[in-house]
């Protein structure tokens, strides 16, 4: 069954103050995320990605076309706060700056305790920090380590994992994961990864991981949708558009990324 | 077999602050021969960006060379360019024997001042008559496929793939032996990026550099285009061996936890899976004990803790720092 429908997407910007201009940074796309699908969306910057991104997480609103997420419309079937509140929850961000995710005068378990206001069911204090405490135990932190310590004083890798420890809270159906990995040091990447795959594989969420990096969208996706200036122009498994690009952007794309186990031929 | 262009001896230079010392490069020791590319790899903060510096002799205060000596091929002689001052090196040296790609380079053109002025700066500081080396420019700028018309320019006209050609270019315009490049391609995009290295070979091939060292996080950058690769962890040498071998066999756990954290899209990748270095990079100003990746070391041992592994030459021209390999295990 499908998670997600997305169908005939466009997003205008109408910019400039007295000549306006408009750009379509998104044109015409559709595709499908199946329940634990892993999808990664690559381009480079300027493809529409976030674009695509933000109009998913109902942060702005499409020019044309329809998302259907878990058979609601999400722009017209969700009226009320209450089925606000539960889209929130049910289809969540990892973004690609963890500085920005967390405010500085706060410490920053702020952010889970934020996390209670979006859930249906009341807890008391104490069961909440249980809550709290087991899914940092989940991203492989001592709850010790991180209760009561302001931003400034853990790693961006850290922080990207506090950040998966609320998708434990909430258990989202949906994780829509933008350059999750792009500004953490390269040795402590693949435990991010790691715990995004282990979340998938026990809660069934669907992953959509929004990227330029093609050895990250290769090694965890199911599919891969290539974009360039706002359309899709590959959708395919990983070993096909990878080993066997069809459009000629995915074949430049693909031979310009230098690899560990063999040499480009043409430098 | 070649000679060594650069040698660099027991080198140990320290960030001194008013009462702490931040140990960036610690007694290192290699050599650069002639006509080779070598790629510098490690973490951020493992004293890469301090190592160039080094070999530039751009030293500015807190930064200071406490200990060892760095010698220069010029003119069939070496020179001790670390006994001499800056400006020294700076009138002899830079642009002409070597030259610096700097990190982000495509940011560090003054965006107001024309691109021409920079080569008649260069012209100024080497007394050469501008109009030859402007001459000598406009056909550098149209190796690097960019149109001559573009030195009549300001930078910030030009996108950031073409102004890291147009730095290339007017850093090679002197033909450097040593172009030294730090991070130079992490700011593009992959179609950019392969440019760059392009054009970085075809100046090597062509003889307008002699030799590359090529400072970068990224393994897979260097496994296209160095002949050897030197793994540095704080602030020290870790390993340095042609980059073939170590790509088919690293022998310090650290060259094999940063390989195997290497994300590229190849089946091989898929296969093998990817794993995390637990723990970050010490901090430099009270390193480890011992070896100084011990603490992160999946197979420290106790004598690691004690001593300091010695980079020694293990397989020809494999030298690694490492006691797994060494004598004095027990």
């Amino acid at each position: 069954m499908s998670r997600l429908v997305v169908k005939n997407l466009s997003k205008v910007f109408s910019i400039g103050f007295l000549a306006r201009r408009n750009v379509e940074a998104v044109k015409n796309i559709s595709f499908e995320v199946k329940e634990k699908e892993i999808i990664s969306l690559v381009g480079e910057s300027g493809s529409g990605k976030s674009t695509t991104a933000k109009m998913l997480l109902r942060l702005i609103h499409p020019t044309s076309g329809k998302i259907v997420f878990e058979g609601k419309d999400i722009w017209n079937d969700i009226k009320t706060n209450q089925e606000l509140k539960e889209f929130r929850r049910s289809l969540h961000a990892v973004f690609q700056d963890p500085f920005a995710s967390f405010n500085p005068f706060y410490p920053v378990e702020r952010t889970m305790w934020q996390a209670f206001r979006l859930m249906d069911k009341e807890y008391s204090k104490n069961e909440a920090l249980e809550l709290i405490k087991d899914s940092l135990v989940k991203v492989g932190l001592d709850p010790k380590d991180i209760l009561g310590k302001y931003p400034h004083q853990i790693s961006g890798g850290q922080k990207q994992r506090i950040m998966i420890a609320r998708c434990w809270l909430l258990k989202p159906k949906f994780i829509i994961a933008d350059e999750p990995t792009s500004m953490i040091d390269a040795s402590s990447r693949g435990g991010i990864i790691k715990l995004l795959l282990k979340l998938r594989e026990e809660q069934g969420t669907s992953i959509m991981f929004i990227t330029h990096d093609l050895g990250l969208a290769y090694y965890v996706s199911d599919r891969i949708l290539v974009m360039k200036e706002g359309r899709i122009v590959e959708d395919g498994n990983p070993d096909d558009v990878v080993l066997n690009p069809q459009h000629e952007y995915t074949k430049i794309l693909v031979g310009s990324i230098p690899k560990l186990y063999r040499k480009l031929e043409d430098i | 077999m070649s000679e060594s262009l650069v040698k660099i001896e027991n080198i140990r230079a320290y960030y001194k602050l008013k009462n702490r010392e931040v140990k960036a490069v610690d007694n290192v020791s290699f050599e650069i021969m002639e006509n080779e590319i070598i790629g510098v790899v490690g973490e951020s903060g493992c004293g890469k960006s301090t190592l160039s510096n080094v070999l530039l002799n751009n030293i500015i205060k807190p930064l200071t060379i406490v200990g060892g000596r760095v010698l220069f091929k010029s003119n069939g002689e070496y020179v001790e360019i670390s006994s001499l001052t800056r400006e020294e090196v700076r009138e002899r040296f830079w642009g002409k024997e070597m030259s610096l790609i700097p990190q982000s380079a495509m940011n560090a053109l003054m965006p107001t001042i024309k691109l021409s002025k920079y080569v008649e700066h260069l012209a100024q500081s080497h007394g050469i008559p501008k109009n030859e080396l402007l001459k000598k420019a406009r056909k550098r700028f149209e190796d690097v496929d960019l149109d001559p018309q573009w030195l009549n320019r300001y930078p910030f006209e030009l996108s950031g793939g073409m102004r890291q050609r147009a730095v290339i270019a007017i850093a090679t315009l002197l033909n450097p032996q040593l172009l030294i490049a730090d991070e130079p391609t992490s700011a593009l995009d992959v179609v950019n990026q392969k440019v760059f290295l392009k054009i970085l070979l075809e100046m090597k091939r062509q003889g307008i550099v002699k030799s590359i060292i090529f400072v970068t996080h990224d393994i897979a950058t260097i496994r296209q285009i160095a002949d050897r690769m030197l793994v540095m962890y704080a602030g020290k040498i870790m390993e340095i061996s042609p980059v073939d071998k170590i790509v088919e066999k690293p022998l310090n756990p650290y060259t094999e936890g940063l390989l195997n954290s290497v994300l590229t899209p190849e089946p091989e990748i898929k296969k093998r899976g990817i794993t995390t270095i637990p723990g970050t990079p010490p901090n430099l100003i009270e390193p480890p004990s011992g070896c100084r990746f011990h603490p992160r070391c999946p197979k420290a041992m106790s004598v690691c803790k004690e001593k300091e592994p010695k980079l020694v030459e293990i397989e020809p021209q494999r030298k690694v720092a490492c006691f797994l390999y060494s004598e004095e295990r027990a």
